[in-house]
C-alpha cells in the first residue's frame, strides 16, 4: 500500500503515461482543510465496463504481466480515499482520455501524509516517454502557486537522462516548493 | 534558497556541461534503471531514485544515465534497480533503500565490486520475454 498522497499521485500519472497520452495535466491544490489532485490525460481512455473493473485490485488489462492478475494502482487509491472520508472520481471516454480527481480532508486521522512533492515530480517529469506534462501547484490560503511545463524543463536541461541534469531538476523543483509550504508538510494531520 | 527561474536553470546546466572532465565522458556508459511500478512506488522507489541522484552528485558523477522503468516482475524485493556498466556484469539489485543506493554508487559503480546482499540477478521469467504468445513460462 502506498504511504503518501504523492505516491498515489505518481501512480495515477504513470497510468496516464502508459495510456499513450501526449498531454497530461496535473493540478495539486492544497488548502488548510483539504488536498485535491486532478490528473487529466488524452490517452486511450476506458470503456464503461473497464471503468467499473479498475477499482478491483485483482483486475488488470493484462498487458504488463500476462500471468499475473493484479492491478493495484487505482484500487489502492479508492480504498485510501474511502478510509479518509474523501472523494475519488474518475471519468473516461475511450480514445479521448481519463480524468481522475482525488480529495483528502487533511484533518482526518486516516488521511495519509502528503509526502515530498519535489521528489515525486522529479520521478514524474523524468519518466521516459515523449509526452507533455503541465503541473499546476496551488496553495489558495497563502496565494502561493507555480506551474511547470515538461518540455520547457527538458529544453533547459537538455533532457532528463543524466545524473547532473536530474540533480539540477531537483534543485529547481525544491526552489519552487519553498513558497508558502507549511513546515510540517509530511505530517498533515 | 530563492525561487529559481528557467533561465537560471539553463545557465546552471550550461556551466555544468562546460565543467565536464574526461572521466565524465567515460561515465556516460554507466546506466542505473530504477523500477517505478506500483510495487516500486509502494516500497519507496522515489526515495531510492532521489538517493542515487544525490549520491552521484556527492561523488561528482554528473554523466551517469539514471532512468526509470515499470515493474520488473520482482515485486517482492522492491525497490529494484538494474545497473549496467563496462567491466561489470549487468545486475538487478533488490530491496534498494536509500542507504543501499549509496552503497551501489560507492561499491559497484566506483569500486567495481558487487553489493552482494542485494543481488537478485535477472527479472522474473514471466516478465523477461513479452512476445506475442505471452512470454516465457
Amino acid at each position: 500500500m502506498h504511504r503518501t498522497i504523492c505516491d498515489f499521485t505518481l501512480d495515477i500519472i504513470h497510468n496516464a503515461i502508459e495510456a499513450g497520452s501526449s498531454l497530461i495535466l496535473v493540478d495539486f491544490i492544497e488548502s488548510r482543510d483539504e488536498l485535491k489532485v486532478f490528473v487529466a490525460d488524452n490517452g486511450l481512455g476506458m470503456s464503461e465496463e473497464r471503468l467499473r473493473e479498475v477499482r478491483d485490485p485483482f483486475s488488470t488489462d493484462g498487458t504488463k504481466h500476462q500471468d499475473r492478475k493484479v492491478g493495484l494502482g487505482l484500487a489502492f487509491t479508492s480504498q485510501a480515499v474511502e478510509m479518509a472520508g474523501g472523494d475519488f472520481e474518475i471519468d473516461s471516454r475511450p480514445d479521448h482520455g481519463n480524468s481522475v480527481m482525488i480529495r483528502f480532508p487533511l484533518a482526518h486521522i486516516d488521511t495519509p501524509p502528503i509526502g515530498e512533492l519535489a521528489e515525486t515530480l522529479l520521478a514524474a517529469f523524468s519518466y521516459p516517454g515523449d509526452f507533455e506534462m503541465v503541473v499546476n501547484r496551488r496553495l489558495p490560503d497563502s496565494g502561493g502557486e507555480y506551474s511547470l511545463v515538461r518540455s520547457e524543463l527538458a529544453e533547459a536541461l537538455g533532457g532528463f537522462e543524466t545524473s547532473g541534469a536530474l540533480r539540477l531538476l531537483r534543485k529547481y523543483l525544491d526552489s519552487q516548493e519553498i513558497l508558502a509550504v507549511p513546515a510540517n508538510k509530511e505530517g498533515s494531520v | 534558497m530563492a525561487k529559481m527561474s528557467l533561465e537560471e536553470l539553463r545557465k546552471l546546466r550550461d556551466e555544468q556541461k562546460k565543467s565536464l572532465s574526461h572521466r565524465d565522458v567515460e561515465n556516460k556508459e554507466i546506466q542505473i534503471i530504477v523500477g517505478m511500478g506500483t510495487c516500486g512506488i509502494a516500497a519507496g522507489a522515489k526515495e531510492t531514485l532521489n538517493a542515487f541522484i544525490e549520491e552521484l552528485d556527492e561523488n561528482e558523477l554528473k554523466t551517469v544515465k539514471v532512468t526509470q522503468t515499470g515493474c520488473m516482475g520482482l515485486c517482492y524485493v522492491e525497490p529494484t534497480v538494474e545497473v549496467v556498466m563496462p567491466d561489470m556484469p549487468d545486475v538487478i539489485y533488490g530491496k534498494v533503500d536509500p542507504e543501499t543506493a549509496q552503497k551501489i554508487v560507492r561499491k559497484h559503480i566506483m569500486g567495481k565490486s558487487l553489493v552482494n546482499d542485494h543481488v537478485f540477478d535477472r527479472p522474473a521469467a514471466d516478465i523477461v520475454d513479452t512476445g506475442a504468445n505471452g512470454g516465457a513460462k
